[in-house]
């Protein structure tokens, strides 16, 4: 308690410290790494797939009103979006601290979408 | 009380005085070392001091430019008073614009929108957001928080050598053909879409800046975040931290809209794109030849989507800056430090939705106009809340009258009639009478002037000791202040007067041209610049004592008595470090905390005050402390 | 222990806590946590020109469908190769985090093949569209289609200067802290992977409406 080298300083690296409650360990080991690159190549196909599905789905809407077309369509942008973002950015197993920035984001993101809507919904006048 | 303070270092006891000497010395070799003597590492002048990674160095890079920015901008606006008190008149000031601007000393109406636009500009965003967030900001929030550095040294570089270059190019745009950015701050289209090349350069300084503040805003939220020391959990942060953590959100997340609305208008500017142009536009005479179907109030919409937020960016970090200069100048804990806290944060949030009352009179609906109208009322709440607190603060305190307490107590009640006076600004209907005219500028001055820039010359008098080792003099910074006070109250008050009598803004002649502004502007405007110029006389004696210091400082003349924590303040950057700080790293230990931020005159606690940093009053040797006899002085009161 | 997270005087660099290994209480190490942020701001950016977009559409009095002259197979072929590319990109660093350097440094460069076939193919796309009268100050669709196709291009291209420094003088860092390296890497996957994203949506939005 006297020398102040030997207590753990408040940067210190606990990672070596790591066992039962670290968050990380068992993202090392080479089983984990080998299983994650098989989901990947699964995510892969699934998004190629997709891609072909969005322009399939563009030719046979083409005779359907435009909001049904662009609804489709966002609908499947999303589901690759969530691929990605769950998968390749290994957001599906993020901690606390991402997901508050991220849920910040996407409030703020849905005020910017309702700008256009705040300035055609309601003219002077109306 | 004569008695010669004795405090106990390792094993020995030592009289304090003689101990601050021999640290001052030791401290003074290892920076040697540092530098290259004695065999330590030796880093190029220009790595030390032109491309520094060191956050206090970069702290006191931004804090010089902003000065010498808001320096310009000031000048600026002295030239459009002399313009406003007696219009028409020729000035041999005026002559610095050059005959194009203003032929034999008479300032042209196009000059005058010139001034009008960079006068904004400047103290805006190369002035206040640089000097609030860039200089006090990275100067004190790693300190604040027991961080060695911020989490991104070189991040926090490129983000000063981002801001650098747009600041020069915004001053460059004064000397292109057509002259500068003249279509106000706001750079509204179709206006500046056919404005001069001088708008080009505008939106391209923008570019820059913008970037640097997302760099900026990034390091310090990570830095908040992740470097924050042991036992330090966010409940226990001193309130500038809280305050300067929200800004960099908004700033995160409210410029890129404007980013992308300055690409558009470059777009249309540069490419003949009609983003925000009509159809059917006729200038001059002629009809454009663009394309047409674009919408003006898409601009006005991105633009304002990032500039409301703005306006908190610049209020948050002041709001901090006088928290801690009141908590320590009360010697109690704040008020309400968790409503502030929670007010902050809420601020932060609501500033998004209300962006539109500065449009209510661009044709929208009852509806939307009505829901911006509630937003805007609601935001009013945690504003009332911080200043209403910093006043119950006041009460019961062992008030210190110092330079720095003197401007943050006036603080309060400027930032209380700037607040006031938005209120009729965001009911839709008065706005109807209020928008555009000189009750806005008057109402935006109060939060800006005698609100935000007297929080920054607080925060200068109180956090030069801890950067300089020397205090400013006091004397010459009451006069400062009481002069500023004064003038600053007359330049702006009469405003509201001219705006509720229906004087324009960005009117070049005050208002004179319009019969029913004319009286009044003949009655207030020579009076308004009259104290304008005594504004200007009055930061003499402060642009001298500050100079004067630091250059004294520079040479290494420190103030011999003073200590590291002149103001016995409990904060970290006060108690747990050397003023100035070690320059590697800040701290010989890396400190932990075991309290709040405020702990002053602690009941039933013998000392005057315990900083953050110590686990125990009477424990004299703490880890990362270097002033443990501080906290053993006897209580007041 | 060494240790390499205290901070003294005296050192070259300053050592900064949790730059490659997490702060137990976040979980996360500073870069991860920066690189969010910023994409939190891109996504601010990118979707003010979205709504920009939508503002300018819904109130356009004619609007041309992109489809109409745009070419969808090349834009479809750019849209599965940049999916292609966020796959090599999370090898790389899956390979890097087995600790084959080799390999990573091949998966690194397949996604710089990808990123600049992407652009290669843009760059024919909007030759044809010059080519044939079409140019952003046409109209307000073109207008949008060149700014949000040509910022996402400039996005592509800073990418491919980041890999390209990490696959040349950036390497250097493998030999001394081969895990700040691999950090460095999931960190430019991210923005990648971010940069895909926006790709994904904008290709239905402007080729397909």
């Amino acid at each position: 308690m006297n020398d102040p080298a030997a207590a753990v300083e408040p940067g210190a690296d606990v990672h070596e410290h790591a066992g039962i409650g670290d968050p990380n360990a068992h993202h090392h080991s080479p089983e984990h790494i080998l299983k994650e690159m098989r989901t990947y190549l699964v995510v892969f196909v699934s998004l190629a797939a997709l891609t072909a599905i969005t322009v399939f789905a563009f030719y046979q809407l083409k005779t359907y009103p435009l909001k049904i077309a662009i609804t489709v369509a966002l609908i499947i942008a999303t589901i690759k979006g969530f691929l990605v973002a769950g998968f390749f950015m290994h957001l599906l197993s993020e901690k606390k601290v991402i997901y508050a920035v991220l849920i910040i984001t996407v409030i703020f993101f849905i005020f910017l979408m309702a700008l256009p809507v705040s300035h055609h919904a309601n003219p002077f006048g109306s | 009380m004569a008695l010669r303070r004795q405090i106990r270092v390792g094993s020995q006891w030592m009289y304090a005085d003689e101990a601050h000497k021999a640290l001052r010395e030791a401290m003074r070799v290892m920076k040697d070392e540092e530098q290259g003597a004695h065999g330590g590492h030796h880093q190029s002048w220009i790595r030390r001091y032109v491309f520094s990674t060191d956050h206090k160095w970069i702290g006191i890079q931004y804090g010089f430019t902003a000065l010498l920015f808001l320096m310009l901008g000031f000048c600026l606006m002295i030239l459009m008073r002399l313009q406003l008190g007696w219009p028409g008149t020729a000035f041999s000031a005026m002559k610095l614009l050059g005959e194009s601007r203003a032929p034999g000393g008479v300032l042209l109406p196009e000059a005058y929108n010139q001034l009008g636009a960079m006068h904004g500009t400047i103290m805006i965003f190369l002035g206040i957001v640089p000097l609030a967030v860039g200089a006090f900001g990275n100067y004190l929030v790693p300190l604040q928080i027991g961080a060695p550095d911020m989490a991104f040294p070189k991040l926090n570089m490129a983000s000063y050598w981002c801001y650098l270059p747009g600041g020069l190019i915004m001053l460059a745009s004064f000397f292109v053909p057509g002259g500068t950015a003249q279509s106000g701050w706001t750079s509204y289209p179709p206006l500046s879409v056919i404005a001069s090349a001088g708008q080009t350069w505008w939106l391209i300084g923008m570019v820059f800046l913008i970037t640097s503040s997302l760099l900026g805003s990034v390091n310090f939220i990570v830095t908040i975040i992740q470097l924050r020391a042991k036992g330090l959990s966010y409940m226990r942060f001193p309130f500038f931290v809280h305050a300067q953590f929200v800004t960099s959100f908004l700033l995160l997340l409210a410029f890129p809209p404007l980013e992308a609305a300055a690409v558009l208008q470059l777009m249309d500017r540069v490419a003949g794109t009609s983003f925000f142009l009509p159809s059917g536009l006729v200038v001059s005479g002629q009809a454009l030849t663009n394309a047409g179907g674009g919408n003006p109030l898409l601009w006005q919409h991105l633009f304002w989507f990032l500039a409301h937020p703005e306006v908190y960016v610049l209020i948050l970090p002041a709001m901090g800056i006088v928290a801690e200069i009141i908590a320590n100048g009360t010697r109690k804990p704040l008020w309400g430090y968790k409503s502030m806290v929670f007010a902050t944060v809420f601020l932060g949030f609501m500033s998004f939705v209300v962006w539109a009352h500065h449009m209510f009179l661009t044709g929208m609906g009852t509806t939307i106009s009505a829901f911006f109208q509630t937003t805007t009322m609601i935001i009013s709440i945690p504003s009332v809340i911080i200043l209403s607190s910093l006043f119950i603060s006041l009460w019961g305190g062992a008030i210190r009258f110092t330079t720095p307490m003197l401007f943050a107590l006036a603080f309060l009640p400027m930032f209380g009639i700037g607040g006031l006076t938005g209120l009729p600004l965001g009911l839709a209907a008065a706005d109807i009478h209020l928008h555009d005219t000189y009750y806005v500028i008057g109402h935006f001055h109060y939060v800006v002037a005698p609100g935000t820039i007297f929080a920054m010359f607080a925060g200068i008098y109180y956090w030069f000791p801890k950067a300089t080792g020397r205090k400013l003099n006091d004397f010459w910074g009451r006069v400062h202040f009481w002069i500023s006070f004064v003038c600053i109250n007359g330049i702006f008050f009469p405003m509201f007067a001219q705006g509720l009598a229906g004087v324009s803004r960005r009117l070049y002649d005050g208002g004179m041209q319009y019969a029913h502004a004319k009286q009044i502007a003949a009655q207030t405007n020579p009076f308004m610049s009259i104290c304008a110029i005594g504004l200007l006389v009055a930061q003499v004696p402060f642009i001298i004592n500050f100079f004067y210091n630091a250059i004294a400082a520079a040479m290494g003349h420190r103030d011999e008595g003073l200590g590291s924590n002149p103001w016995e303040s409990t904060t970290m950057e006060w108690a747990a470090t050397t003023s100035p700080p070690l320059a590697h790293g800040n701290f010989e230990v890396l400190p932990e905390v075991y309290r709040g931020p405020y702990e002053y005159n602690v009941p039933g606690e013998a000392a005057a005050f315990i900083p953050q940093h110590m686990p125990d009053a009477t424990e004299p040797a703490p880890r990362g402390g270097l002033l443990p006899a501080t906290a053993v002085a006897m209580r007041e009161n | 222990m060494e240790a390499h997270a205290h901070a003294s005087v005296g050192h070259a660099e300053l050592e900064i806590p949790y730059n490659v290994h997490p702060r137990p209480d976040t979980g996360v190490y500073n870069g991860k946590l920066g690189i969010w942020l910023f994409l939190a701001s891109e996504v601010m950016l990118f979707g003010a020109l979205f709504s920009s977009l939508i503002l300018l559409r819904t109130g356009a009095e004619s609007w041309p469908r992109g489809y109409e002259f745009l070419n969808i197979k090349l834009a479809t072929f750019n849209t599965f190769i940049l999916i292609l590319s966020s796959v090599t990109v999370v090898m790389a660093w899956s390979h890097l985090r087995l600790g084959n350097l080799k390999k990573g440094r091949i998966y690194i460069s397949a996604t710089v093949l990808c990123a600049l076939i992407f652009l290669t193919a843009k760059g024919f796309e909007y030759s044809h569209e010059f080519h044939e009268g079409r140019f952003p100050k046409t109209n307000n669709f073109l207008g949008i289609y060149f700014t949000m196709t040509g910022l996402h291009g400039l996005h592509i291209l800073g990418g491919v200067i980041v890999f390209l420094y990490f696959l040349g003088p950036g390497a250097k860092m493998w030999a001394k802290e081969p895990e700040r390296y691999t950090n460095r890497i999931e960190i430019v996957g991210l923005y990648w992977h971010f940069v895909d994203l926006v790709w994904i949506f904008l290709f239905p939005i402007l080729y397909l409406m």
